[in-house]
């Protein structure tokens, strides 16, 4: 889906709030949210693709104005009610107060059929689509040209696997970008490198 | 609205009832987040690599196998770990541009900016600005990769070697090198 969390390229946020060993948690609570979510991935209640999607369907003012362990905990809330731990009447009333939760998902989608296997020095184009569920296509290159440099072991497709569809494991290929050409005239002189599952990409029809 | 707090104790209570025992499980966490993901462990990989030609070779070529002969861990989902080295000419920056993914049990879990709004959104697309706004001006000649972490495919930037080290020991090398230098935001 093309969510508020698709961040590459986005312009207008200003500097960098850096400083030198910088804190991974500001509060215990932060250590909280991750360890719970992380809790649930290791029972089994739903996987990372599935916990990705699930922040990625907060709305877009929520996931704006959400701290980054407010997602994780948002994430884990909506999973808990969709796969029904807790009801979210329930979870209202525990919180003693209003819990809001991400938006309901679109259907998956399993491998594309006319996927390829590519090689390092392939040139390959980014498939020009549309995602309705997760997808961990960046916005920034879909349609854009690049060249294979390697590939990857074999993942669960996360098209798929953040939906429960039934799919094979695919690889990734290590695909070098120039920057300039996914941001003409609006970019630095940098490569960009994207691991970008196999069902994603075509041929380059000009090479 | 309920506080975060009142939301976490909410779901708490949910995974409780479900027999998982959280409560435990956070003090595990805690002590895992705190004292063994820490990025002493790429310190170590990176330290023993400029020391140990065979192993550098290793690292970049297979490091999956690297990290296994040293007992590192990574968790199941993560299936490849790749290290880039950084050159007089080349110079490897890593982000996560979907959400905050990073070699966590080797570098340590992502440092606040990391995974803010501005670092995520500006770093592909003006990474020599974003750097040098964050106290590392690369020289113009060096070419920069940004890597985005879009799969469970790892990545951990090797930083070059400063000169006047060569007299180091492996442990000394490690105080070195710091959790921006593996990520690719400083140099050393």
């Amino acid at each position: 889906m093309d969510g508020m969390h698709d961040m590459g390229g986005k312009q207008g946020f200003g500097r960098v709030v850096h400083r030198r060993d910088a804190p991974v948690f500001h509060a215990a609570w932060e250590v909280r949210a991750n360890a719970l979510y992380s809790l649930a991935v290791k029972c089994g209640v739903f996987n990372m693709d599935e916990y990705r999607h699930a922040i990625e369907r907060m709305t877009p003012q929520h996931y704006l104005m959400a701290s980054y362990y407010e997602r994780s905990l948002t994430s884990l809330a909506t999973l808990c009610v969709e796969k029904s731990l807790v009801t979210r009447e329930e979870l209202t009333q525990l919180a003693g107060g209003a819990f809001p939760l991400a938006m309901p998902s679109a259907p998956g989608r399993g491998n594309r059929t006319d996927r390829r296997v590519f090689v390092p020095g392939d040139q390959v184009r980014v498939r020009d689509e549309h995602v309705a569920g997760h997808v961990r296509m960046p916005g920034y290159i879909r349609g854009k040209r690049g060249v294979v440099i390697s590939q990857s072991p074999a993942y669960p497709f996360p098209d798929a696997h953040a939906h429960g569809v039934e799919a094979v494991d695919e690889p990734t290929y290590d695909v070098r970008f120039e920057a300039t050409d996914l941001w003409p005239q609006g970019a630095e002189s940098a490569q960009v490198h994207v691991a970008v599952f196999e069902s994603y990409l075509e041929p380059d029809a000009g090479s | 609205m309920a506080s975060v707090e009142q939301r976490l104790d909410a779901l708490q209570t949910v995974l409780h009832r479900q027999g998982m025992q959280p409560a435990e499980f956070i003090d595990t966490f805690d002590e895992l987040a705190h004292a063994h993901w820490v990025p002493a462990n790429g310190a170590r990989l990176v330290a023993r690599a400029w020391t140990d030609p065979a192993f550098k070779a290793l690292l970049l070529s297979d490091g999956m196998a690297a990290i296994a002969q040293t007992g590192l861990r990574m968790p199941p989902h993560h299936r490849h770990f790749v290290v880039l080295e950084n050159t007089a000419d080349i110079h490897n920056v890593i982000c996560c541009t979907l959400c905050s993914c990073t070699a966590f049990t080797i570098i340590g879990l992502p440092p606040d900016w990391y995974k803010d709004l501005a670092y995520r959104s500006r770093v592909v697309r003006e990474a020599r600005t974003v750097l040098r706004e964050m106290g590392l001006d690369l020289p113009a000649q060096a070419q920069i990769r940004v890597w985005d972490t879009t799969a469970d495919t790892r990545y951990m930037v090797m930083p070059q070697r400063p000169d006047g080290t060569e007299g180091m020991t492996e442990e000394q090398l490690c105080a070195l090198i710091s959790k921006d230098a593996l990520i690719g935001v400083a140099l050393i």
